[in-house]
Protein backbone atom coordinates (compact mmCIF):
# COMPACT_ATOMS: atom_id res chain seq x y z
CA UNK A 1 0.00 0.00 0.00
CA UNK A 2 0.92 3.66 -0.34
CA UNK A 3 3.16 5.32 1.57
CA UNK A 4 0.44 8.08 2.35
CA UNK A 5 -2.58 7.32 4.75
CA UNK A 6 -5.17 9.11 2.38
CA UNK A 7 -6.11 5.91 0.58
CA UNK A 8 -6.77 3.99 3.32
CA UNK A 9 -8.63 6.92 5.29
CA UNK A 10 -10.89 7.30 1.85
CA UNK A 11 -11.59 3.85 1.87
CA UNK A 12 -11.73 3.21 5.80
CA UNK A 13 -14.51 6.49 5.20
CA UNK A 14 -16.04 4.68 2.64
CA UNK A 15 -16.71 1.45 4.35
CA UNK A 16 -17.46 2.31 7.94
CA UNK A 17 -20.04 4.43 6.30
CA UNK A 18 -22.26 1.19 5.31
CA UNK A 19 -20.52 -0.98 8.09
CA UNK A 20 -21.86 -0.39 10.90
CA UNK A 21 -23.61 3.05 10.32
CA UNK A 22 -25.44 1.64 7.77
CA UNK A 23 -26.61 -1.00 9.07
CA UNK A 24 -26.62 0.43 12.73
CA UNK A 25 -29.24 3.46 11.03
CA UNK A 26 -31.56 0.29 9.39
CA UNK A 27 -31.79 -1.42 12.54
CA UNK A 28 -32.90 1.92 14.55
CA UNK A 29 -35.14 2.94 11.52
CA UNK A 30 -36.75 -0.92 12.42
CA UNK A 31 -37.21 -0.69 15.74
CA UNK A 32 -38.15 2.62 15.87
CA UNK A 33 -41.42 1.33 13.42
CA UNK A 34 -42.56 -0.56 15.88
CA UNK A 35 -43.72 2.90 17.18
CA UNK A 36 -46.32 2.61 14.44
CA UNK A 37 -48.28 -0.51 16.27
CA UNK A 38 -47.91 1.17 19.37
CA UNK A 39 -46.68 2.70 22.22
CA UNK A 40 -45.57 -0.63 23.86
CA UNK A 41 -44.65 -2.51 21.11
CA UNK A 42 -42.28 0.38 20.59
CA UNK A 43 -41.39 -0.02 24.18
CA UNK A 44 -40.69 -3.63 24.13
CA UNK A 45 -38.35 -3.48 20.80
CA UNK A 46 -36.21 -0.05 22.61
CA UNK A 47 -35.93 -2.01 25.80
CA UNK A 48 -34.78 -5.24 24.09
CA UNK A 49 -31.95 -3.31 22.23
CA UNK A 50 -31.32 -1.84 25.75
CA UNK A 51 -30.88 -4.69 27.10
CA UNK A 52 -28.36 -6.53 24.75
CA UNK A 53 -24.93 -8.06 26.58
CA UNK A 54 -21.86 -5.59 26.42
CA UNK A 55 -24.31 -2.72 25.56
CA UNK A 56 -21.37 -0.03 25.91
CA UNK A 57 -19.19 -1.94 24.23
CA UNK A 58 -21.50 -2.60 20.79
CA UNK A 59 -22.51 1.23 21.31
CA UNK A 60 -18.84 2.49 20.99
CA UNK A 61 -17.20 0.08 18.78
CA UNK A 62 -20.24 -0.35 16.24
CA UNK A 63 -21.64 3.22 16.91
CA UNK A 64 -19.92 6.29 18.41
CA UNK A 65 -16.12 5.40 17.21
CA UNK A 66 -16.84 4.71 13.82
CA UNK A 67 -19.43 7.38 13.58
CA UNK A 68 -17.11 9.91 15.06
CA UNK A 69 -14.34 9.21 12.05
CA UNK A 70 -17.03 9.08 9.61
CA UNK A 71 -18.40 12.56 10.20
CA UNK A 72 -14.77 14.36 10.95
CA UNK A 73 -13.20 12.94 7.85
CA UNK A 74 -16.38 13.52 6.29
CA UNK A 75 -16.63 17.39 7.01
CA UNK A 76 -12.72 17.37 5.82
CA UNK A 77 -14.23 15.95 2.17
CA UNK A 78 -17.13 17.68 1.85
CA UNK A 79 -15.42 21.03 2.20
CA UNK A 80 -12.66 19.71 -0.12
CA UNK A 81 -15.34 20.50 -3.03
CA UNK A 82 -15.88 23.47 -4.83
CA UNK A 83 -19.89 22.94 -6.46
CA UNK A 84 -20.37 23.55 -9.44
CA UNK A 85 -24.01 22.79 -10.36
CA UNK A 86 -24.62 25.71 -12.09
CA UNK A 87 -22.52 25.20 -14.47
CA UNK A 88 -22.87 21.25 -14.84
CA UNK A 89 -26.46 20.28 -13.40
CA UNK A 90 -25.88 16.95 -14.09
CA UNK A 91 -27.82 14.25 -12.22
CA UNK A 92 -24.66 12.66 -10.43
CA UNK A 93 -23.49 15.88 -9.63
CA UNK A 94 -26.32 16.72 -7.65
CA UNK A 95 -26.22 13.70 -5.90
CA UNK A 96 -22.46 14.62 -5.64
CA UNK A 97 -23.20 17.93 -3.91
CA UNK A 98 -26.39 16.62 -2.25
CA UNK A 99 -24.25 13.90 -0.42
CA UNK A 100 -22.26 16.83 1.22
CA UNK A 101 -24.64 18.94 2.07
CA UNK A 102 -27.12 15.33 3.58
CA UNK A 103 -23.66 14.71 5.74
CA UNK A 104 -23.43 17.92 6.90
CA UNK A 105 -27.08 18.04 7.79
CA UNK A 106 -27.18 14.78 9.31
CA UNK A 107 -24.04 15.54 11.41
CA UNK A 108 -25.91 18.26 13.24
CA UNK A 109 -29.09 16.08 13.48
CA UNK A 110 -27.19 13.31 14.99
CA UNK A 111 -25.20 15.52 17.76
CA UNK A 112 -28.83 17.01 18.79
CA UNK A 113 -30.49 13.34 18.36
CA UNK A 114 -27.59 11.74 20.65
CA UNK A 115 -27.42 14.83 23.42
CA UNK A 116 -31.10 14.62 23.89
CA UNK A 117 -31.83 10.88 23.66
CA UNK A 118 -28.54 9.46 24.85
CA UNK A 119 -26.81 11.68 26.77
CA UNK A 120 -29.72 12.92 28.61
CA UNK A 121 -30.00 9.44 29.74
CA UNK A 122 -26.39 9.02 30.66
CA UNK A 123 -26.19 12.03 32.76
CA UNK A 124 -29.83 12.60 34.11
CA UNK A 125 -31.03 9.33 33.69
CA UNK A 126 -33.96 10.18 31.07
CA UNK A 127 -35.96 7.17 30.34
CA UNK A 128 -36.23 6.43 26.72
CA UNK A 129 -39.41 5.48 25.81
CA UNK A 130 -42.22 6.45 23.39
CA UNK A 131 -43.17 9.13 25.51
CA UNK A 132 -39.67 10.94 25.68
CA UNK A 133 -40.14 10.73 21.94
CA UNK A 134 -44.10 12.10 21.89
CA UNK A 135 -42.87 14.87 24.16
CA UNK A 136 -39.59 15.88 21.93
CA UNK A 137 -42.02 15.78 19.20
CA UNK A 138 -45.03 17.54 19.88
CA UNK A 139 -43.28 20.89 18.97
CA UNK A 140 -43.44 21.56 15.76
CA UNK A 141 -40.05 22.58 15.40
CA UNK A 142 -38.40 19.66 16.58
CA UNK A 143 -41.14 17.50 14.03
CA UNK A 144 -39.76 18.64 11.05
CA UNK A 145 -36.04 18.93 12.58
CA UNK A 146 -36.58 15.37 12.69
CA UNK A 147 -37.63 14.75 9.20
CA UNK A 148 -35.59 17.10 7.64
CA UNK A 149 -32.96 14.86 9.86
CA UNK A 150 -34.08 11.01 9.24
CA UNK A 151 -34.76 12.24 5.62
CA UNK A 152 -30.62 13.60 5.44
CA UNK A 153 -29.52 10.47 6.67
CA UNK A 154 -31.53 8.13 4.87
CA UNK A 155 -30.98 9.88 1.50
CA UNK A 156 -26.77 10.02 2.49
CA UNK A 157 -27.16 6.13 3.35
CA UNK A 158 -28.73 5.28 0.29
CA UNK A 159 -26.65 7.63 -2.09
CA UNK A 160 -23.76 6.58 -0.07
CA UNK A 161 -24.48 2.61 -1.05
CA UNK A 162 -24.24 3.62 -4.59
CA UNK A 163 -20.69 5.01 -4.13
CA UNK A 164 -19.79 2.31 -2.01
CA UNK A 165 -20.29 0.15 -4.91
CA UNK A 166 -18.01 2.29 -7.09
CA UNK A 167 -15.69 2.51 -4.75
CA UNK A 168 -14.56 -1.10 -4.17
CA UNK A 169 -15.44 -1.46 -7.63
CA UNK A 170 -18.29 -3.34 -7.46
CA UNK A 171 -20.49 -1.90 -10.06
CA UNK A 172 -18.08 -0.73 -12.96
CA UNK A 173 -20.02 -0.81 -16.08
CA UNK A 174 -22.46 2.40 -16.80
CA UNK A 175 -25.35 -0.07 -17.03
CA UNK A 176 -24.51 -1.68 -13.30
CA UNK A 177 -24.09 1.75 -11.56
CA UNK A 178 -27.15 2.70 -13.80
CA UNK A 179 -28.91 -0.36 -11.75
CA UNK A 180 -27.82 0.29 -8.58
CA UNK A 181 -28.61 3.75 -8.70
CA UNK A 182 -32.64 2.28 -8.76
CA UNK A 183 -31.81 -0.13 -6.17
CA UNK A 184 -30.24 2.99 -3.78
CA UNK A 185 -33.80 4.84 -4.34
CA UNK A 186 -36.01 1.92 -3.37
CA UNK A 187 -33.56 1.69 -0.44
CA UNK A 188 -34.01 5.72 0.11
CA UNK A 189 -38.18 5.40 -0.51
CA UNK A 190 -38.70 2.11 1.67
CA UNK A 191 -36.07 3.84 4.76
CA UNK A 192 -37.85 7.10 4.46
CA UNK A 193 -41.09 6.07 4.75
CA UNK A 194 -40.30 3.97 7.50
CA UNK A 195 -38.71 6.96 9.18
CA UNK A 196 -41.54 9.34 8.80
CA UNK A 197 -43.96 6.85 9.44
CA UNK A 198 -42.57 6.29 12.99
CA UNK A 199 -42.03 10.08 13.61
CA UNK A 200 -45.83 10.51 12.82
CA UNK A 201 -46.88 8.14 15.05
CA UNK A 202 -44.78 9.48 17.51
CA UNK A 203 -45.88 12.75 17.16
CA UNK A 204 -49.64 12.70 16.64
CA UNK B 1 -23.46 43.42 -47.31
CA UNK B 2 -22.47 46.13 -44.68
CA UNK B 3 -26.00 47.54 -44.56
CA UNK B 4 -27.09 44.29 -42.88
CA UNK B 5 -24.10 42.88 -41.47
CA UNK B 6 -24.84 40.44 -38.76
CA UNK B 7 -22.96 40.51 -35.72
CA UNK B 8 -21.97 38.24 -32.85
CA UNK B 9 -22.06 39.59 -29.73
CA UNK B 10 -19.22 38.24 -27.28
CA UNK B 11 -18.44 38.70 -23.92
CA UNK B 12 -14.73 37.37 -22.69
CA UNK B 13 -13.25 37.35 -19.50
CA UNK B 14 -9.65 39.09 -19.94
CA UNK B 15 -6.67 38.83 -17.63
CA UNK B 16 -3.80 41.54 -18.63
CA UNK B 17 -1.64 38.44 -16.40
CA UNK B 18 -1.17 35.92 -13.87
CA UNK B 19 -1.81 38.04 -10.81
CA UNK B 20 -4.47 40.54 -12.27
CA UNK B 21 -8.05 41.07 -11.83
CA UNK B 22 -9.79 39.62 -14.48
CA UNK B 23 -12.08 42.12 -16.36
CA UNK B 24 -15.06 41.32 -18.89
CA UNK B 25 -14.91 43.10 -22.15
CA UNK B 26 -17.33 42.83 -25.17
CA UNK B 27 -17.31 42.93 -29.02
CA UNK B 28 -19.22 42.73 -31.34
CA UNK B 29 -17.57 40.67 -34.47
CA UNK B 30 -18.40 40.47 -38.12
CA UNK B 31 -20.51 36.71 -38.81
CA UNK B 32 -19.42 34.88 -41.27
CA UNK B 33 -20.83 31.66 -42.40
CA UNK B 34 -19.30 28.60 -40.43
CA UNK B 35 -17.78 30.11 -38.15
CA UNK B 36 -15.94 28.38 -34.85
CA UNK B 37 -15.12 30.51 -32.02
CA UNK B 38 -11.41 30.66 -32.99
CA UNK B 39 -12.10 32.61 -36.18
CA UNK B 40 -14.12 34.76 -33.71
CA UNK B 41 -11.03 35.55 -31.84
CA UNK B 42 -9.23 35.91 -34.90
CA UNK B 43 -11.31 38.45 -35.91
CA UNK B 44 -10.51 40.41 -32.77
CA UNK B 45 -7.10 40.04 -33.19
CA UNK B 46 -7.46 41.54 -36.86
CA UNK B 47 -9.23 43.88 -35.67
CA UNK B 48 -9.05 45.04 -31.60
CA UNK B 49 -11.51 47.16 -31.35
CA UNK B 50 -14.54 46.61 -28.28
CA UNK B 51 -17.94 47.11 -28.77
CA UNK B 52 -18.25 50.65 -26.96
CA UNK B 53 -15.55 50.97 -30.11
CA UNK B 54 -12.49 51.86 -28.08
CA UNK B 55 -8.99 50.16 -29.33
CA UNK B 56 -8.17 47.34 -27.22
CA UNK B 57 -5.41 45.12 -26.60
CA UNK B 58 -5.72 41.88 -28.76
CA UNK B 59 -7.86 38.78 -26.43
CA UNK B 60 -4.94 36.26 -25.93
CA UNK B 61 -5.93 32.04 -26.25
CA UNK B 62 -3.86 29.59 -26.57
CA UNK B 63 -4.29 26.83 -30.31
CA UNK B 64 -2.13 24.54 -31.95
CA UNK B 65 -3.83 21.79 -34.43
CA UNK B 66 -7.24 23.45 -34.87
CA UNK B 67 -9.06 20.32 -35.18
CA UNK B 68 -9.64 19.10 -31.73
CA UNK B 69 -6.77 16.70 -31.26
CA UNK B 70 -4.22 18.93 -29.50
CA UNK B 71 -6.41 20.21 -26.79
CA UNK B 72 -4.47 23.55 -26.98
CA UNK B 73 -7.77 26.12 -27.51
CA UNK B 74 -9.80 24.76 -24.00
CA UNK B 75 -11.88 26.97 -22.80
CA UNK B 76 -14.79 27.83 -21.21
CA UNK B 77 -17.94 28.91 -23.47
CA UNK B 78 -21.03 29.47 -22.51
CA UNK B 79 -20.45 27.64 -18.87
CA UNK B 80 -18.95 24.56 -19.95
CA UNK B 81 -14.99 23.85 -20.95
CA UNK B 82 -14.78 22.61 -24.34
CA UNK B 83 -12.27 23.48 -27.55
CA UNK B 84 -12.89 26.76 -28.83
CA UNK B 85 -11.92 25.05 -32.38
CA UNK B 86 -14.84 22.99 -32.50
CA UNK B 87 -17.26 24.76 -30.86
CA UNK B 88 -19.22 26.85 -34.24
CA UNK B 89 -20.99 30.09 -33.64
CA UNK B 90 -24.35 28.65 -35.25
CA UNK B 91 -24.53 26.09 -32.19
CA UNK B 92 -23.72 29.38 -29.46
CA UNK B 93 -26.25 30.93 -27.78
CA UNK B 94 -25.46 34.88 -27.99
CA UNK B 95 -23.99 36.27 -26.22
CA UNK B 96 -21.19 33.80 -26.51
CA UNK B 97 -19.41 34.11 -23.07
CA UNK B 98 -15.99 33.18 -23.16
CA UNK B 99 -13.51 32.66 -19.44
CA UNK B 100 -10.36 31.10 -19.29
CA UNK B 101 -10.92 27.17 -17.48
CA UNK B 102 -9.88 28.62 -13.85
CA UNK B 103 -9.08 25.71 -12.28
CA UNK B 104 -5.78 26.36 -13.94
CA UNK B 105 -3.36 29.39 -13.66
CA UNK B 106 -4.53 31.91 -15.96
CA UNK B 107 -1.37 33.10 -17.95
CA UNK B 108 -3.04 35.63 -20.02
CA UNK B 109 -6.82 36.03 -21.51
CA UNK B 110 -8.19 32.43 -22.18
CA UNK B 111 -4.58 30.85 -21.90
CA UNK B 112 -3.71 28.60 -19.01
CA UNK B 113 -0.77 26.29 -17.73
CA UNK B 114 -2.08 22.98 -17.65
CA UNK B 115 1.28 21.79 -16.76
CA UNK B 116 -0.13 20.13 -13.40
CA UNK B 117 -1.80 17.22 -15.75
CA UNK B 118 1.48 16.54 -17.49
CA UNK B 119 3.38 16.40 -13.79
CA UNK B 120 0.63 13.91 -13.24
CA UNK B 121 1.23 12.21 -15.75
CA UNK B 122 4.67 11.71 -14.80
CA UNK B 123 3.45 10.89 -10.84
CA UNK B 124 1.65 7.97 -12.17
CA UNK B 125 4.02 6.58 -14.50
CA UNK B 126 1.75 6.89 -17.61
CA UNK B 127 4.17 5.72 -20.38
CA UNK B 128 6.00 2.29 -21.32
CA UNK B 129 9.65 2.05 -20.50
CA UNK B 130 11.50 0.17 -23.36
CA UNK B 131 14.74 2.25 -23.40
CA UNK B 132 17.45 0.27 -21.67
CA UNK B 133 21.08 -1.09 -21.75
CA UNK B 134 19.89 -3.75 -24.51
CA UNK B 135 17.81 -4.51 -26.92
CA UNK B 136 13.87 -5.64 -25.54
CA UNK B 137 12.79 -6.93 -29.18
CA UNK B 138 9.73 -7.13 -30.09
CA UNK B 139 7.09 -6.58 -28.25
CA UNK B 140 3.91 -8.70 -27.62
CA UNK B 141 1.08 -8.81 -29.92
CA UNK B 142 -2.56 -7.28 -28.40
CA UNK B 143 -6.16 -9.03 -29.71
CA UNK B 144 -7.47 -6.69 -32.02
CA UNK B 145 -10.64 -6.26 -30.07
CA UNK B 146 -8.22 -4.46 -27.06
CA UNK B 147 -6.68 -2.53 -29.16
CA UNK B 148 -9.55 -1.21 -30.48
CA UNK B 149 -11.16 -0.90 -26.67
CA UNK B 150 -7.03 0.69 -25.49
CA UNK B 151 -6.95 3.39 -28.67
CA UNK B 152 -10.63 4.91 -27.36
CA UNK B 153 -8.52 5.95 -24.04
CA UNK B 154 -5.42 6.81 -25.92
CA UNK B 155 -7.80 9.74 -27.43
CA UNK B 156 -7.08 12.16 -24.20
CA UNK B 157 -5.00 14.93 -25.30
CA UNK B 158 -4.66 16.21 -22.13
CA UNK B 159 -7.08 18.98 -22.52
CA UNK B 160 -8.28 19.73 -19.22
CA UNK B 161 -11.53 19.59 -19.90
CA UNK B 162 -12.30 16.82 -17.42
CA UNK B 163 -10.29 18.83 -14.50
CA UNK B 164 -12.28 21.88 -15.28
CA UNK B 165 -15.85 19.85 -14.77
CA UNK B 166 -14.53 18.02 -11.54
CA UNK B 167 -15.55 19.51 -8.46
CA UNK B 168 -13.05 17.85 -6.57
CA UNK B 169 -10.04 19.06 -8.38
CA UNK B 170 -9.66 22.92 -6.84
CA UNK B 171 -7.65 24.89 -4.94
CA UNK B 172 -8.35 22.85 -2.05
CA UNK B 173 -7.64 19.57 -3.16
CA UNK B 174 -4.26 18.23 -4.79
CA UNK B 175 -6.52 15.41 -6.50
CA UNK B 176 -4.98 15.04 -9.92
CA UNK B 177 -8.03 14.87 -11.77
CA UNK B 178 -9.42 11.92 -14.16
CA UNK B 179 -7.44 12.59 -16.94
CA UNK B 180 -4.03 10.88 -15.71
CA UNK B 181 -6.33 8.05 -13.79
CA UNK B 182 -7.69 6.61 -17.40
CA UNK B 183 -4.26 7.18 -18.75
CA UNK B 184 -2.91 4.53 -15.83
CA UNK B 185 -6.00 2.36 -17.19
CA UNK B 186 -4.52 2.38 -20.57
CA UNK B 187 -0.79 1.88 -19.96
CA UNK B 188 -1.82 -1.00 -17.47
CA UNK B 189 -3.32 -3.01 -20.06
CA UNK B 190 -0.88 -2.77 -22.79
CA UNK B 191 1.40 -6.22 -22.90
CA UNK B 192 4.44 -4.28 -22.00
CA UNK B 193 2.81 -1.65 -19.92
CA UNK B 194 1.61 -4.31 -17.99
CA UNK B 195 5.35 -4.73 -16.09
CA UNK B 196 5.35 -1.78 -14.58
CA UNK B 197 1.70 -2.15 -13.23
CA UNK B 198 2.16 -2.78 -9.69
CA UNK B 199 4.01 0.56 -9.85
CA UNK B 200 1.77 2.62 -11.46
CA UNK B 201 -1.21 1.67 -8.65
CA UNK B 202 1.37 2.60 -5.86
CA UNK B 203 1.67 6.17 -7.72
CA UNK B 204 -2.18 6.27 -8.58
CA UNK B 205 -2.53 5.38 -4.54
CA UNK B 206 -0.35 8.21 -3.35
CA UNK B 207 -1.50 11.38 -2.06
CA UNK B 208 -3.94 12.94 -4.81
CA UNK B 209 -5.13 10.17 -6.32
CA UNK B 210 -7.35 7.58 -7.47
CA UNK B 211 -9.37 7.82 -3.57
CA UNK B 212 -9.99 11.88 -4.37
CA UNK B 213 -12.59 11.41 -7.03
CA UNK B 214 -16.02 11.83 -5.23
CA UNK B 215 -18.08 10.18 -7.98
CA UNK B 216 -19.89 13.61 -9.56
CA UNK B 217 -19.66 11.80 -12.93
CA UNK B 218 -19.38 15.08 -15.23
CA UNK B 219 -15.55 14.04 -16.50
CA UNK B 220 -17.64 11.44 -18.22
CA UNK B 221 -20.20 13.97 -19.66
CA UNK B 222 -17.69 16.32 -20.67
CA UNK B 223 -14.96 14.77 -22.19
CA UNK B 224 -15.08 15.96 -25.80
CA UNK B 225 -13.45 12.65 -26.62
CA UNK B 226 -15.95 10.61 -25.19
CA UNK B 227 -13.24 8.47 -23.06
CA UNK B 228 -15.21 6.29 -20.71
CA UNK B 229 -13.68 7.79 -17.51
CA UNK B 230 -15.66 7.18 -14.80
CA UNK B 231 -15.81 3.34 -16.12
CA UNK B 232 -11.72 3.86 -16.13
CA UNK B 233 -11.78 5.13 -12.78
CA UNK B 234 -14.48 2.25 -10.98
CA UNK B 235 -12.42 -0.30 -12.86
CA UNK B 236 -9.29 0.96 -10.96
CA UNK B 237 -10.91 0.84 -7.64
CA UNK B 238 -11.51 -2.48 -8.27
CA UNK B 239 -8.10 -3.57 -9.03
CA UNK B 240 -7.36 -0.84 -5.68
CA UNK B 241 -9.27 -3.35 -3.99
CA UNK B 242 -7.43 -6.15 -4.98
CA UNK B 243 -4.21 -5.03 -4.82
CA UNK B 244 -5.09 -3.02 -1.72
CA UNK B 245 -5.70 -6.52 0.39
CA UNK B 246 -2.95 -8.33 -1.34
CA UNK B 247 -0.37 -5.97 -0.03
CA UNK B 248 -2.10 -4.66 3.27
CA UNK B 249 0.65 -6.20 5.10
CA UNK B 250 3.12 -5.41 2.45
CA UNK B 251 3.50 -7.74 -0.31
CA UNK B 252 5.64 -9.86 -2.46
CA UNK B 253 3.83 -9.60 -5.50
CA UNK B 254 5.47 -7.33 -8.23
CA UNK B 255 3.38 -7.23 -11.02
Amino acid sequence: MADNKEFFNRRLHSFLGVFPIGLFLMQHLVVNHFATYSPEAFNNAAHFMENLPLRILLEFGLIYIPLLFHAIYGIYIAFTAKSNLKRYGYFRNWMFMLQRVTGVLTLIFVVWHVWETRLAYAIYGTEINFDLMADILSSPFMFWFYIIGVISAVFHFANGLWSFCVTWGLTVTPKSQKFVTYVTLGVFVIFSYMGIASLISFAF
Amino acid sequence: MAEDQKMIKMIIQRQDEPEAQPYEEEFDIPYRDNMNVISALMEIRRNPVNAKGEETTPVYWDMGCLEEVCGACSMVINGKAMQSCTALIDQLEQPVRLEPMRTFPVTRDLAVDRSQMFDSLKQVKAWVPIDGTYDLGEGQRMPESKRQWAYELSKCMTCGVCLEACPNVNDNSDFIGPAALSQVRLHNSHPTGEYHKAERMEALLDEGGLQNCGNSQNCVQSCPKGIPLTTSIAALNREATVHSFKSFFGSDYHV
